[in-house]
């Protein structure tokens, strides 16, 4: 048996990965409780966020927290874009066309991804990488602590921009009533297209914070993007504190299953959770009934 | 004030409206009758840029909106309170009420807010509810309400005394008549039509997409095909 402090530690290490995964699934989560779809090409969209970032971070020397300054945007854009004039376009309002459209474009960008880095993977070493923070006997991650950190300002200002202004009350508008809101003068496509593009904002912040400790591959943002799905449906479709709590949880089950069944076995728990969740609460923790 | 020509507009391969032509000036209460199914909806559904014109033309104050998108109709003043009321259930009755003005500079938002509530009592008390937990009534109220807050030079008000008790029905029909006392002017498509037109001066008949008879609404009143078609006299 582990020593109390082992698990305690390892757990609230989970925690904090969480975190992470809880901004990639916040994203999704957005996307789907808007435009009532899933996003299939949201784990492509992470990997070249954190490519934005290695190339930032290795080209201009700039530290990857900062660069998420500098990617934010730029994925903001991006998800903007592609959701207003490609994703939107192409499906005809057909929710089916939304879902093969969004997987058609994370096969293109997963495959321009390969031609252009090929299948590398690709780190960024910054002086904090390993750096851990005692707190009190414990010790943690110093990237992770920073994650949690940036992940729960990053909530808290997505719940301010849903609350406060125009915008995010026009998001949560549609999200349930398109009718009414073209009705009060509120352009749909644009605010479909915002939500994407501040689901792809999310996912620069994660890659930011990702990069200090992981590496990037074509194909890294799926693996992410898999436990996402999972949290989002544990936290319950649309659900922001549901994608915020589920992220957490699933960290700590992560970190828990890793350091009793060892670390090839970790995932095994989150998928058990997907499958009891599906079971026995299929709107999950917050979802609403459909 | 509007003008609308010849329009024509459906879903798919079926025509629903068929040529359409009417008119409704400044300051008048015009009421569109019919029973369930003539086109009524998809009226105003094309007047408010939701559904597109095959053809024909609207003209309001002046401006071509038949390829028009909903926000810049709503900013031109003509606003549609829809059949069903179509508020946001997941928002607070105050969101509802400021997502009228969704158009309207932030401001002197506050203030309208306030007119609303001078109107509707009601929702004042109701303000920081969920939209979703009000009464029928008290939506209808709401969706009134945020029609009101976009600044409307024309008001389109579908059915709104669809689903209400026959005291909120009564409610409703005065509530009108007040709007139309302080100069605003409505369209009221409604298929309550001894009510409306009580309190409309012009009214039109519409059946399966056609305007098929139309003239002032006491003259209607004693019109004896109508009389047969709609009151079973």
């Amino acid at each position: 048996m582990y020593s109390p402090q082992i698990v305690v530690e390892a757990l609230l290490n989970g925690l904090m990965l969480g975190a992470i995964y809880a901004l990639i699934a916040l994203g999704l989560t957005l996307i789907y409780g808007v435009l009532h779809i899933v996003n299939f090409a949201h784990g492509a969209l992470l990997t070249v966020a954190m490519f934005m970032v290695w190339l930032v971070c290795a080209r201009y020397g700039l530290d990857p927290y900062l660069a998420i300054l500098v990617v934010a945007p730029l994925m903001f854009a991006l998800g903007y874009g592609l959701q207003r004039f490609i994703i939107g376009p192409a499906s005809h309002g057909k929710d089916n066309g939304i879902l093969l459209v969004t997987l058609g474009l994370s096969i293109i960008i997963e495959n321009a991804l390969l031609a252009a880095f090929q299948s590398d993977t690709r780190t960024i070493t910054t002086d904090y990488s390993f750096r851990v923070v005692e707190l009190g006997p414990l010790l943690l991650s110093f990237p992770r602590v920073v994650g949690f950190g940036v992940t729960i300002a990053t909530t808290i200002l997505l719940w301010l921009v849903l609350h406060q202004t125009d915008i995010g009350k026009a998001i949560r508008a549609v999200a349930k009533e398109k009718l009414g809101a073209s009705l009060v003068g509120i352009s749909v496509p644009h605010v479909y297209a915002m939500t994407f593009a501040i689901g792809c904002a999310c996912l620069a912040v994660a890659a930011g914070l990702l990069m200090p400790s992981f590496y990037v591959s074509p194909k890294t943002g799926a693996a992410f993007v898999l436990v996402a799905f999972t949290i989002v449906v544990l936290g319950g479709m649309g659900s922001i504190p549901g994608a915020l709590i589920g992220g957490l949880l699933i960290g700590v089950v992560e970190a828990a299953s890793s350091l009793f069944l060892g670390d090839s076995l970790g995932q095994i728990g989150i998928f058990l959770i997907f499958i009891v969740t599906l079971l026995v609460r299929p709107t999950g923790l917050f979802g609403a009934r459909a | 004030m509007l003008e609308v020509r010849d329009l024509r507009a459906g879903y798919g391969g079926t025509e629903v409206l068929r040529g359409v032509s009417l008119d409704v000036n400044a300051g008048e209460v015009v009421a569109v009758l019919g029973s369930n199914g003539v086109g009524k909806t998809t009226l105003n559904k094309v007047l408010s840029g939701v559904v597109p014109a095959t053809s024909g033309t609207i003209r309001f104050n002046g401006a071509a909106l038949e390829h028009a998108a909903a926000p810049e109709i709503v900013t031109a003043g003509l606003i549609h309170v829809p059949e069903g009321r179509k508020i946001f259930p997941n928002l607070s009755v105050r969101e509802n009420l400021e997502l009228g003005a969704y158009c309207r500079p932030r401001r002197g938002r506050a203030a309208k807010v306030d007119q609303v509530y001078e109107i509707f009592p009601k929702l004042k008390q109701r303000a920081r509810q969920y939209a979703g937990t009000l009464s029928g009534g008290e939506q209808q109220m709401l969706a009134i309400g945020r029609g009101l807050m976009g600044e409307p030079k024309l008001l389109i008000l579908d059915e709104p005394s669809l689903g209400l008790s026959p005291l909120m029905v009564e409610e409703m029909f005065a509530l009108i008549a007040r709007l139309a006392a302080s100069g605003l002017a409505i369209m009221l498509v409604e298929q309550n039509v001894v009510q409306s037109l009580e309190l409309a001066g012009r009214a039109y008949i519409m059946e399966n997409g056609f305007i098929t008879l139309s003239g002032q609404a006491s003259e209607l009143k004693s019109n004896a095909e109508l009389k047969r078609a709609y009151l079973g006299l």
